[in-house]
């Protein structure tokens, strides 16, 4: 194969640049024939290098294909075709143009990333991924979201030049640029984890995503939650399968965010939190690294795509026909939004691992890689995660957003381009978990002998379902249920939201106090210095009295004399 | 509440709620049953004891809900408090 095929995210920035020019059908023809195409264009790819360039002394391969990058492949063409049909009914007004064109060139920039063949061309793609991206959260046109989308650039901006760092200290050590298995080992290794970690969210490194991504459009949130993040599970897939570390940090995000999920009263930072949670069990995944474990990852991962996707998109839906998504002020919107409903609680049952959703056919496959492996501890803490996920994304999204007490809202139901791409998703999460053979197994990285549908897995997690859910009920029916509240909830992003102003601030006037005090004792110092200068130097002092000429030639006698009994001593 | 004019929905009225809560219940314990009599896998220890999984799931969600609710007293702050300055 000769490697200058047209790489795949090609098409998309010439669409990118194409569709503010296009009207109607027209434009909505090529927004959702872009990802058709784009996935039709992936069948039968061989494995290899498909094209390369270079540039300057580098041979750059910005389109290599294995099982792997194919999987994120056709992931990423779905996803942005599900995010494409569920954002057509944009106005002018509300910047359909720029979203449009933005949503292009950022689901090319994940494609361009998942088929990077060495660390140069994804530091491109990954800086790409944040400058296209960071316009859906300033679409939003409010005060919170111009500054939450500035936060948003700068955090991932910073992980770009983390990651050429580590890829050029890379290529000075050992001569290539290739992206490939990295494991940790060094400096340029552990920056580019890092590197990785930011945009997959790592515990305290995820302050910008809980802090952005419900600041962004209803629509924008949608591309938002597929691409970034992902991108960075198939980088750490790639790079740093069987890294003990992880296995740490992956049980981490799963457990911590679900506290802040419980008290949290918009319902899309909900499923912020939700994503750290659910990238934590594929960070788990990739840590194992066992061929079950990274299968379960990845499988993960592409579910994950799909049914967080589907929260997001019915939780768009809400905020796109009430103008909030707040737990306080929802309530009984099945009533007017019925199909958004069903199709929310379609997603609530794919994410909590339903048996015959999809969510129960991958994370399964992590939680037996971590029993397999004898991690008896991890499995708990992960037990534990499932049990939390049940809570925030099984119940409290559809039970506030579209139960609970009626809030009195009526409205109409979503657009039918919301609808159709919510169908899509729910039949999806549905064909994926009853048929996982036929969908998601084959194409995973390794050969699936992973039996999801036996009496034990079913049996288990069923009884985790009904108890933590009847738990949550049984709360709620007797009060001991937290009720929502309008707040905020202090997270890492505290540290440079707060803190670090009032820092820069108190060791600004610090300073200036420093340098006032110092300005004032030099003054001082000077006048003193000036008055006895004065004094010295005036008529009357002794420097200005005369001297009569034999005065100073008795010195100089007495001078060479002194000289004369050195020399002769 | 009910907007004027609406017919009360079959979830309108709190004893068909009590009366789902109390069937789901039920299903509850039926799942619970059932553990004693498939025979199932056990990989980890803990997984031994009957109804595991049940208990874990209502131990662990009602500690998680209690120990976020605890949370909120060390993080929470007025809506508007990156805003006022």
């Amino acid at each position: 194969m000769s490697p200058t095929e047209l790489p795949p995210f090609a098409a998309y920035f010439a669409a990118a640049l194409l569709v503010p020019f296009l009207r109607g059908w027209l434009r909505a023809g090529v927004l959702l024939l872009v990802p058709v195409l784009g996935a039709l264009a992936l069948l039968g790819l061989e494995p290899g290098v498909h094209a390369q360039v270079r540039v300057m002394d580098f041979t750059l391969t910005v389109f290599q294909v294995d099982r792997l990058s194919l999987l994120f492949g056709y992931l990423f063409n779905l996803a942005a075709f599900l995010a494409f049909l569920f954002s057509l009914h944009l106005k002018r007004e509300e910047g359909a143009a720029l979203q449009h064109s933005a949503g292009l060139a950022y689901a090319g920039s994940a494609l361009g990333a998942v088929f990077a063949g060495d660390l140069i061309t994804l530091f491109i793609f990954w800086e790409l991924l944040a400058l296209t991206s960071v316009f859906l959260v300033w679409a939003r046109k409010s005060n919170r979201s111009l500054s939450s989308g500035v936060r948003y650039l700068v955090v991932n901006v910073v992980s770009g030049v983390l990651l050429l760092a580590g890829a050029l200290i890379h290529a000075h050590q050992t001569g290539s640029i290739a992206f490939t298995y990295l494991g940790l080992d060094g400096l340029a290794s552990w920056l580019i984890l890092l590197a990785f970690g930011i945009k997959a969210g790592f515990p305290l490194l995820h302050g910008w995503l809980v802090d952005a991504y419900p600041e962004a459009t209803p629509t924008g949130t949608v591309f938002l939650s597929a691409f970034t993040t992902k991108v960075a599970v198939y980088a750490l897939a790639r790079a740093f399968p069987g890294t003990d570390l992880l296995v740490t940090v992956g049980v981490v995000m799963t457990c911590f965010p679900i506290f802040y999920a419980v008290i949290e009263n918009d319902l899309r930072r909900v499923l912020s939190y939700s994503m750290i949670n659910q990238i934590g069990f594929m960070v788990v995944g990739i840590g194992l690294g066992t061929p079950l474990a990274v299968n379960g990852a990845v499988a993960h991962a592409f579910n994950d795509v799909i049914f967080k996707g589907l929260l997001m998109m019915s939780m768009g839906a809400v905020l796109f026909r009430t103008g909030t998504v707040k737990g306080t002020d929802l309530g009984g919107l099945y009533k007017s939004m019925p199909l958004t409903a069903a199709f929310s609680l379609v997603g609530a049952a794919s994410i909590s691992a339903v048996p015959l959703f999809s969510g129960f056919v991958s994370k399964s496959m992590v939680m037996a890689a971590a029993l397999e492996g004898g991690h008896g501890w991890i499995w708990i803490l992960l037990l534990f995660a499932s049990a939390g996920v049940v809570e925030h994304a099984g119940i409290k999204i559809p039970f506030f957003g579209f139960f609970a007490h009626d809030s009195g809202i009526r409205t109409r139901e979503a657009p039918l381009n919301m609808l159709l791409a919510m169908g899509i998703a729910s039949v999806l999460c549905i064909a994926i978990g009853a048929f996982p053979h036929k969908t998601v197994y084959p194409l995973l990285p390794f050969p699936v002998e992973f039996v999801p549908y036996d009496a034990t897995h079913v049996l288990t997690q069923l009884q985790l379902l009904f108890f933590s859910s009847l738990g949550v009920f049984w709360m709620m029916r007797t009060g001991w249920y937290p009720p929502e509240k309008r707040s905020v909830n202090l997270d890492s992003d505290w540290a440079y939201r707060w803190l670090a102003p009032r820092v820069v601030r108190s060791a600004g006037s610090a300073i200036a106090r420093a340098d006032g005090g110092f300005r004032r004792v030099s003054l001082r110092w000077l006048s003193v210095f000036l008055k006895e200068a004065a004094k010295a130097l005036s008529p009357t002092s002794g420097l200005s009295r005369h001297y009569p000429t034999g005065f100073m030639v008795l010195w100089v006698s007495i001078l060479l004399g002194a000289y004369l009994l050195f020399y002769f001593l | 509440m009910k907007a004027s004019g609406e017919r009360a929905r079959f979830l309108d009225r709190q004893r068909n709620v009590d009366r789902l809560l109390w069937g789901a219940t039920a299903l509850g314990v039926i799942v619970i049953l059932s553990d004693f009599f498939f025979h199932r896998h056990v990989y980890h220890p803990w997984e031994n004891f009957r109804g595991f999984y049940g208990v874990f799931g209502a131990v662990g969600i009602v500690l998680l809900v209690q120990l976020a609710k605890a949370l909120r007293r060390l993080v929470m702050r007025d809506e508007d408090y990156y805003e006022s300055d």
